[in-house]
């Protein structure tokens, strides 16, 4: 299924793509569905056909990250079958798209679908990575200056290693000024169902980086994955803040390049 | 079955894997330090000094006369020495100073106590330097046993800089280790300290407070060299 | 006789544990500057990144040789060491362990034992085994000495005491240690402590020490240390009780090059401890000190069952330096104490379930993020996320379900309610119908959203599905464009 079909020429550079998957994820399809959109906004601007196949749900990642890997298995072999074309599925969450380049080999390891599998991973793309470093993007900044703080995913930082580019891309935006946090590299606390499991030391967790994110002297933050946003948010809002709050990066990148009125 | 059987029995039967093999020297090749032996030499001093050794640069002729000043100089009362020709070196520099020279010469076991509560400080000599860690290599025997290098509170160690190794692996390896090892080797890099109270580091916790290294030059080398700011 | 028992429960305490230590906020200080310290010290100890990265697939490689080879080298060590006079005990459990020390202890009518830091002999709970039995042993390690006086345990298997500060230590010296005066000075307590054991180390009839490496090749025990205390424990008392874990041995000495530099520099950020101690046999004849006696104690508990499945074997290649702690976000805010357990932090997560079963530690391979900084630090490239994960499926896989090497309380985490629940996940999820119907309803409903929500309303405002999932907005995009 085709998202939309844009007008424009797709760019004539070499290796740049006329299509690509996106793959939603759950969290965001059902929690924050505009960071999706502002995604294919952004996507669909650089000339890219968007293809949104209407039956994925979930990579599997919170059964398997949970012990139950069967299960894992079972959802994640339904979303086997709904990337047929040899596109690029850029997924908008460094901790989905680790599940998939990452551990979807091994959860079929000696399965059927082993090699469908590991042809998959291999087109898995993040979508900052995607940004930067497939379509080089290049921004025309129309916002107001701002500080900006950045909160990268464990598995973005360290699975997908594309911790930098979330970066790069807010550095590209002309009025925006990147703030480092303090101890900016430590987790959110997130950790899927380690954060009610453990609540406390989550909670623990979650409340350290939304201080240290609050005093970065940063108006807002920014992050390319839903679920520590989902964390961040949620302590923040707990707290009673209305004033500081996380953006999803695509939202963000669309909101100061005007994409968003 | 013996505790023994039961261990090696279960390590037997578990799944064999693949045996690769390292290449240890190739990686102590690829980083090696390419600094010229003076420059080797500078860089080991940095690197004792910096865990608070003193250095006191000497020559094969000089190194006795060095020796009893630095005692002298701070009021050591004692020095213990070996039964050995530089012990005796020592023990003849200090002959007509007010210090008192003991010889480690009958089994620890005869003055344990007087070797805890008696001795101020020892000499020894060592096996060999590695430039990289700042490190001398102490190599106790018959003659010159393991608690002379550990149990007075201060420690001088004579030691020969033509045999200053780059890293712990070409020492190693030059003299062949694995051939066979003695009793008792070790690794020395400065005075005993610790950094377990709050990560506050305090020297002096078990062993020597204080190591002072008589690092004997070849005649003809100039100390100065050694101690540029370059 | 009675025979002390090593019961211990983690599991039953560890989020108790936590809660308490997360309520702390002196302890909290304490570790957070520590482990800031340690982190900073050992990044200014690996400048070049090119270099540590070569020496790590370096350290992983000879640690994976080694373990293929575990129980060949375990034999070649046992006829190295013999024929150097060391003898050599095998254990298969603390109890065990505990035993032959004390046997060897009782033989030549020991009462005082100095020890070095040994991780293992706090697995055996050591010291209350000898207490009982009329043998008093002394940690003499700064850190441990201090833990043992305060009546507890190490919370870092590097920094023994990293939770104390000086003022709590000045008030224990003081406390304790006959005609000592309050001071807050750590020169001066470092010269309480010395005093203190300096005078036992030429009284004890053993030491008892830790190795760190096991040398194969030589017949090698190597100690690594600071103080000076190990090479006291090592060489002064005339017998030498020397314990440690099975997969401590290596091959050759050229292996314990590069495993000592990543040891030193991952644990302290120090390019070098003060000694390297190299003990290959006791006394020799015509030799005017060193212990007559040197014996090793080999043990197992539960390391065999961890070596019987090759991803697990993977946790033996550890050697302990404590960087996955200094790292851990969840170390930094409870502390070692917390896990109950001998080695706390990541490497405590995975190996402990080994040693105790999972039905004593089902919390522990859940008590963690994800976050990798663990598996990024590690000096011998322990995948310990990865390790995690296996453990969270052998805590959930049925009890009764057939598996090649079934572990030690297998199912021990597996709760009805659980299953259950990922049982219908996997349905709703499982089948794009029915997710499609699932985000229908969720949405269509988010006013129902439970406002309590177990585990996440405690520090989060309630989850709430929006008004629309993404897949319905682009099915209206559609729509309207089409």
């Amino acid at each position: 299924m085709t998202a939309n079909t844009p007008d424009s020429t797709v760019s004539g550079k070499p290796g740049y793509p006329t299509d690509v998957y996106l793959f939603g994820t759950c969290l965001l399809d059902i929690f924050m569905p505009d960071a999706g959109m502002d995604a294919i906004t952004l996507l669909e601007r650089e000339g890219i056909r968007v293809h949104f196949p209407m039956d994925q749900s979930c990579c599997g990642q919170p059964a398997y990250t949970s012990g139950h890997p069967k299960e894992a298995r079972d959802v994640a072999r339904a979303q086997l079958g709904l990337f047929p074309e040899a596109w690029p599925i850029v997924v908008p969450s460094g901790s989905c798209g680790g599940m998939m380049k990452h551990h979807w080999p091994t959860l079929f390891a000696g399965e059927p679908e082993e090699a469908l599998a590991n042809a998959l991973a291999a087109r898995v793309v993040e979508f900052s990575d995607f940004l930067l470093n497939t379509l080089d993007w290049q921004p025309q900044d129309q916002g107001q200056p701002a500080k900006v703080a950045v909160h990268t995913s464990c598995s973005a930082r360290r699975e997908m290693n594309v911790h930098k580019t979330s970066w790069a891309l807010v550095d590209r935006l002309q009025h925006v000024e990147r703030v480092v946090h303090d101890h900016e590299s430590e987790c959110c606390g997130f950790g899927g169902t380690f954060s009610v499991k453990h609540p406390d030391i989550s909670g623990a967790m979650v409340a350290d980086k939304a201080n240290s994110l609050q005093n970065s002297g940063a108006v807002e933050f920014v992050s390319a994955d839903s679920g520590c946003l989902m964390n961040i948010n949620g302590k923040l809002a707990k707290d009673g803040n209305t004033r500081f709050a996380g953006k999803h990066l695509a939202t963000f990148l669309l909101e100061r390049t005007g994409g968003k009125s | 079955m013996s505790a023994r059987d039961n261990i090696l029995g279960k390590l037997k039967a578990a799944p064999v894997t693949p045996v690769i093999e390292p290449d240890t020297a190739a990686h102590f090749a690829r980083f090696a330090s390419t600094a010229s032996k003076l420059e080797l030499l500078k860089h080991w001093a940095a690197a004792m000094r910096s865990v608070k050794t003193e250095i006191i640069w000497v020559t094969e002729s000089n190194w006795a006369d060095k020796l009893a000043a630095r005692v002298t100089a701070t009021n050591l009362p004692d020095l213990l020495v070996s039964d050995t020709p530089h012990g005796t070196k020592a023990r003849a520099a200090l002959a007509n100073s007010d210090v008192t020279v003991k010889v480690f010469d009958r089994p620890v076991d005869e003055w344990k106590e007087s070797l805890f509560n008696d001795v101020s400080a020892s000499l020894t000599r060592c096996l060999c330097g590695i430039a990289q860690t700042g490190t001398l290599v102490l190599w106790p025997d018959s003659k010159e046993p393991r608690t002379m290098s550990l149990v007075p509170p201060v420690h001088f160690v004579l030691f020969d800089t033509q045999t200053l190794y780059p890293n712990f692996f070409t020492a190693m390896d030059a003299q062949q280790w694995s051939a066979g090892m003695p009793t008792n080797a070790v690794l020395v890099s400065g005075p005993s300290k610790t950094a377990d109270i709050q990560l506050t580091l305090a020297y002096g916790a078990h062993g020597p407070r204080e190591v002072i290294v008589l690092a004997c030059l070849p005649e003809g080398v100039n100390p100065t060299l050694l101690e540029d700011a370059a | 006789m009675s025979q002390h028992t090593v019961t211990l429960y983690p599991s039953r305490q560890f989020k108790d544990n936590a809660r308490s230590a997360l309520g702390d906020t002196e302890l909290r200080h304490s570790l957070r500057t520590a482990m800031d310290f340690l982190m900073a010290k050992r990044l200014s100890a690996f400048p070049d990144e090119n270099e540590l990265e070569t020496l790590r697939t370096l350290g992983e490689t000879i640690r994976q040789r080694c373990l293929a080879k575990l129980p060949t080298l375990l034999e070649q060590l046992e006829a190295k060491l013999t024929a150097n006079g060391i003898q050599v005990h095998w254990a298969e459990t603390p109890a065990e362990a505990n035993q032959i020390i004390q046997g060897l202890i009782d033989r030549r009518n020991g009462k005082l034992a100095v020890k070095g830091k040994s991780m293992v002999s706090e697995e055996t709970e050591l010291n209350h085994h000898l207490e009982a039995h009329g043998v008093t042993a002394v940690e003499s390690d700064m850190g441990e000495y201090i833990v043992q006086m305060a009546g507890e345990k190490p919370t870092h298997i590097i920094m023994p005491a990293i939770h104390k500060t000086k003022a709590q230590i000045a008030k224990l010296f003081s406390e304790n240690i006959p005609d000592t005066p309050y001071t807050e000075d750590v020169d001066e307590l470092i010269q309480i402590g010395r005093k203190a054991l300096r005078h036992l180390y030429m009284k004890a009839d053993v030491g008892i020490s830790g190795v760190n490496f096991a040398v194969a090749e030589t017949g090698t025990l190597c100690l690594v240390e600071n103080e000076g205390n190990g090479r006291m424990c090592t060489t002064v008392p005339d017998m030498h009780i020397a314990i440690t874990g099975i997969e401590k041995v290596v091959e050759k000495l050229s292996d314990v090059v590069p495993l000592y530099s990543l040891l030193t520099r991952s644990a302290i950020g120090q390019p070098i401890t003060t000694y390297f101690n190299m003990i290959s046999s006791p006394r020799k004849e015509g030799e005017l000190d060193g212990p007559r006696e040197v014996h090793l104690v080999l043990l197992d508990n539960g390391r065999s069952q961890a070596y019987a499945d090759t991803q697990l074997r993977k946790t033996l290649q550890c050697i302990r330096c404590g960087a996955c702690m200094n790292h851990c976000p969840v170390y930094t805010r409870i502390g070692g104490h917390a896990y109950g357990t001998t080695y706390p932090g990541p490497i405590g997560e995975i190996i402990s379930p080994h040693l105790l079963g999972l039905e004593n530690t089902s919390d522990l391979p859940t008590a963690s993020s994800l976050c990798g900084a663990c598996g990024e630090v590690c000096p011998v490239r322990i995948p310990i996320p990865e390790m995690l994960m296996r453990l969270r499926e052998e805590s959930q896989r049925p009890a009764n379900e057939h598996v090649a090497h079934p572990l030690r309380g297998q199912g021990a985490g597996r709760t009805g309610k659980e299953s259950i629940a990922w049982r219908v996940w996997k349905g709703v999820v499982g089948k794009a119908s029915h997710y499609k119907l699932f985000g229908w309803t969720a949405s269509h409903l988010r006013a129902l959203t439970p406002v309590n929500q177990p585990g996440w309303t405690q520090n989060h405002v309630p989850m709430k599905p929006a008004a629309k999932t993404l897949h319905q907005l682009i099915k209206e995009r559609e729509a309207k464009r089409s």
